[in-house]
């Protein structure tokens, strides 16, 4: 059977500095699948050319059996991937309600004209949209934010928030950037579950890059490693601690433990 | 007594009835979801048939775990019907408390609101020999989870339709077999002493308080109410289960915790009760609210509550309010008393009720002079909720109320209040020595709480009678009666005073650390934790301030002297509270005895370690030197 996602080989440079070189991966449907390394290895690079962000320089990217390595952003979230990014992008005036049904935005059929008039056919939309949005506020227990706008809430309610934003596209592939960056012990857990939840009930394929090696290890069905652009490592949590270039990446050479970096 | 309904039959009646009324509603998805009394009873039906399939029997136990969710009023009801006994427990239990409970209770069936409460209890499972089934209502999270003594609360409804299509009438035949006299609830007390007592409460005691609350207060079928205070607490049972079967008015379920003060703004509910704490947090708000408005607005609020205040002082002397003020109210109404109550979700509101502790005189007035109609009720677990409570036009801070009819009143022995009449609970669950200690062979139940009655009649509570004692000088010592003066203070959230054979009296102070907070906040004052916050000079001396404040409607004797701030909340989970922040008096005492030593030896710090039980049940320690201040100027002298 073939992945549901297919990265073949794919490069890419800024200037002279190779960001990504000739890294594979495949995902197959349902999977969770984290990406790790140290600042720098070219994890965003990597999900920025799956979203469409960037187009690799050379090698591939098959989504569904379809080439989309020079599609844009727009057509590739309509294809059913989905992202949230590593610096919030919320619209901070807008209300935690709007966010999310912007979120909705690619399932939407309605002219600006209908609506504008906002009767009939435009209307049974809102209503459906509505209920999916009011799904994913229920599913992430922000039913007190609903009316809060954005750039009020704390830092891990708006990545909270930013989640349900990438859910409400109804994504089949949901990729997410550092996630729990920036979030206290607890807002860690509820993320930690909330991913893990999406995944099991919903099926939903998820691509994560986190820097949290407890939850990493803890929620994913497979790691892959990227040390300076380059895969290293790609395999169960348990075969990827074990490898020992993976530890040389993080810990460098006969350095002293206390000097890791990895949060 | 004979001439009682059981409450399965008052769901037969309402299904009858009332069929096509809304019984329940559930914010769900941001709407409220009604659901009519014919809903309600087949739902009951269907889950009590589910459980009877999977073996509930007559007299089995099912105690409902979560926040206030139609499904989980509908499990108790169920098992009520099958002439089993409900035992509702708090949602925020840590592990060793709701263990206890469910063993003591034998509770065969647990339904269990969320993945969260599920998974407290599969911790448990291996602790809990009685326990044979445990249900959940919401399924989100618990795909991965199998045991076959596990079941969504939609599979028990699905077996409950099978089974009763193989049963016919078994429903019904249950239902003719209850007796009045039947227990239907547990209500475990979370008492100040010792572990938990269950009290059994019959049909009979339930629809008895029922009534009693009908023929006190102004009832009606077209009421609607908000249920939002946690399902074990006996007046969620009496007020949200019982009145809403006995009458048929619709009861509310908020969408979650944090959402309940939008809701009730929402819903208007036609009667609230709340403790004080949720008084004072309303207070607070509207506060806040007012002092961040601008100018001419605010200058408009501040006047015409002035007038309103100076109205309520008028009538509750009994005095005529004048002409000219009584024009302000009419114009305050329509400017600011009215759009006050509306914001707060109390503008449909004919009655709003205080209880379980002291609420501040200054609060109390603040709510009746916008128009709310809040009084005082009084009563305890064993007498099923209801002992006394405020008629309209005798509305008063300071009393308990007057005894409802048909609930009689005596002062005993060292002023303790007595109580009799059909409320009277059957017993402490296997516990008969606790029981006779309590209720005397002629039905009187000595309630363990010193007070008097008033010229008016009406029932004073002082405090707990046990914990009156004298001071070295031979002045009596009523401990919360010195908290209370205390914590009306915005500043201070919990308070607890010794000196029971002392010279003086002293008090452990936690300050609430929102109201201080913001107050360190406007003035500059820096700080990073709880611990810093209540330890600052500037902080210290705020509530010296306070203190002294308090103290001047304290009698000389009863002044507090000396004090510390806590560099904690006291805290349920650490036992030193119950779950309805009543002191653990005794168990404090041990705790902080270093604390109590240094007050009297007059030194001016102590070495507090103070042991912390985190929500996951770990322990870990604090330690802190804690400065003991002096209220007077001058430091007192032993």
């Amino acid at each position: 059977m073939s992945a549901l996602l297919e990265i073949r080989e794919v490069s890419k440079s800024f200037g002279g500095v190779q960001a990504v070189t000739k890294v594979s991966l495949d995902v197959q449907g349902g999977e969770l699948v984290s990406v790790i390394g140290p600042n720098g290895a070219g994890k965003t690079t990597l999900l920025n050319m799956i979203s469409g962000f960037y187009h690799p320089d050379r090698g591939h990217i098959v989504l569904a059996g379809a080439d989309v390595s020079h599609a844009a952003p727009s057509r590739i979230a309509e294809l059913g991937v989905a992202r949230t990014f590593q610096n919030i992008a919320l619209f901070r005036g807008m209300t935690v309600l709007d966010n999310l049904m912007l979120g909705r935005h690619v399932h939407m059929k309605t002219g600006v004209l209908g609506a504008f008039v906002y009767w009939g056919l435009a209307q049974k939309e809102e209503v459906v949209h509505r209920r999916r949005v009011e799904d994913i506020i229920d599913f992430l227990r922000i039913q007190d934010l609903r009316r809060r706008p954005c750039g009020s809430l704390a830092y891990g309610l708006q990545k909270r928030v930013e989640l349900g934003r990438a859910l409400a596209l109804d994504p089949k592939v949901l990729l997410l950037d550092e996630p729990m960056g920036g979030c206290n012990h607890e807002e860690k857990e509820d993320m930690a579950r909330f991913i893990l939840d999406v995944n099991e009930e919903w099926g939903t394929t998820i691509i994560l890059i986190e820097h949290d090696m407890g939850v990493v290890m803890d929620i994913s069905d497979r790691v892959a490693v990227l040390d300076m652009g380059i895969k290293i490592s790609d395999g169960t949590p348990a075969e990827v601690r074990a490898n020992p270039q993976v530890i040389k990446a993080y810990l460098g050479d006969a350095k002293p433990a206390t000097e890791r970096r990895d949060g | 007594m004979a001439d009682r309904l059981t409450l399965p039959r008052y769901l037969l009646r309402n299904a009858a009835q009332y069929a096509g009324r809304p019984a329940i509603r559930e914010k769900d998805r941001g709407i409220w979801q009604t659901f009519t009394w014919r809903q309600y009873h087949d739902h009951v039906r269907d889950i009590a048939l589910g459980l009877a399939a999977l073996g509930f029997k007559r007299g089995d136990k099912l105690s409902v775990i979560g926040d206030n969710r139609p499904r989980l009023y509908w499990s108790q009801v169920a098992a009520i019907c099958l002439g089993g006994v409900s035992v509702p427990v708090y949602q925020d239990s840590i592990a060793k408390e709701l263990a206890y409970v469910l063993n003591h209770a034998e509770v065969a069936v647990v339904v269990a609101e969320d993945q969260e409460q599920v998974d407290k209890i599969l911790a448990l499972k291996d602790t809990l020999p009685t326990l044979r089934l445990l249900v959940y209502e919401d399924p989100r999270g618990m795909l991965q989870y199998r045991f076959p003594w596990l079941r969504s609360l939609e599979e028990v409804e699905e077996l409950g339709r099978r089974f009763g299509a193989e049963h016919p009438g078994y429903f019904q035949a249950e239902i003719d077999q209850g007796r009045v006299d039947d227990v239907a609830l547990f209500a475990y007390t979370s008492g100040t002493t010792g572990s938990p007592k269950g009290a059994m409460l019959t049909h009979a005691n339930l629809v008895a308080t029922g009534e009693t609350l009908s023929a006190a207060e102004d009832i009606r079928l077209d009421d609607d109410w908000l249920a939002y205070l946690p399902m074990a607490w006996i007046g969620d049972s009496l007020y949200t289960l019982v009145m809403n079967l006995m009458v048929g008015f619709t009861v509310n379920c908020p969408e979650s915790p944090e959402t309940v003060q939008r809701d009730l703004r929402e819903l208007g509910p036609s009667a609230v009760l709340a403790p004080p704490r949720i008084w004072e947090n309303m207070l607070t708000g509207v506060q806040v609210r007012a002092a961040d408005a601008h100018g001419i607005k605010r200058r408009v609020f501040e006047r015409f509550r002035d007038a309103a205040e100076r109205a309520e002082i008028l009538r509750a002397e009994g005095k005529p309010v004048p002409l000219g003020l009584r024009l302000a109210l009419a114009l305050g109404e329509f400017f600011v008393y009215g759009p006050v109550r509306d914001q707060l979700g109390l503008r449909r509101t004919r009655w709003a009720y205080t209880g379980g502790a002291p609420l501040g005189p200054d609060t109390f007035r603040f709510f009746r002079s916008f128009g709310i109609n809040l009084k005082q009720i009084y009563g305890s677990t064993e007498v099923t909720g209801l002992v006394s409570l405020q008629p309209d036009a005798e509305a008063n801070p300071t009393t308990a109320g007057r005894p409802c009819p048909g609930v009689e009143v005596k002062i005993g022995d060292k002023g303790e209040v007595l109580v009799r009449g059909a409320g009277v609970f059957k017993g402490y669950f296997k516990n008969d020595d606790a029981t006779r200690e309590v209720v005397e062979a002629d039905g009187w139940f000595h309630t363990g709480d010193a007070g008097f009655v008033d010229p008016r009649g009406h029932l004073v509570i002082i405090d707990r009678a046990k914990d009156v004692g004298a001071l070295a000088d031979g002045s009596a010592f009523a401990p919360q009666f010195i908290e209370n003066k205390l914590k009306f203070s915005p500043y201070i959230r919990e308070a607890v005073a010794f000196g029971d054979a002392k010279p003086f009296v002293a008090a452990m102070v936690a300050i609430d650390p929102n109201t201080v907070g913001s107050w360190a906040e406007r003035r500059g004052v820096a700080y990073t934790s709880y611990h810093d916050l209540s330890q600052k000079p500037e902080v210290r001396a705020l509530v010296r301030d306070e203190i002294r404040r308090g103290n001047e409607t304290l009698p000389e004797a009863q002044q507090v002297r000396r004090f510390l701030l806590l560099t904690k909340d006291l805290d349920a989970d650490d036992a030193e509270i119950t779950r309805t922040r009543k002191v653990r008096r005794r168990y404090v005492a041990e705790k902080y005895a270093p604390v109590i030593d240094a007050f009297y030896a007059r030194r001016d710090t102590v070495e507090l370690a103070t042991s912390v039980t985190y929500e996951d049940g770990r322990q870990g320690t604090l330690r802190a030197t804690v400065h003991i201040e002096d209220v007077a100027e001058t430091p007192v002298h032993v």
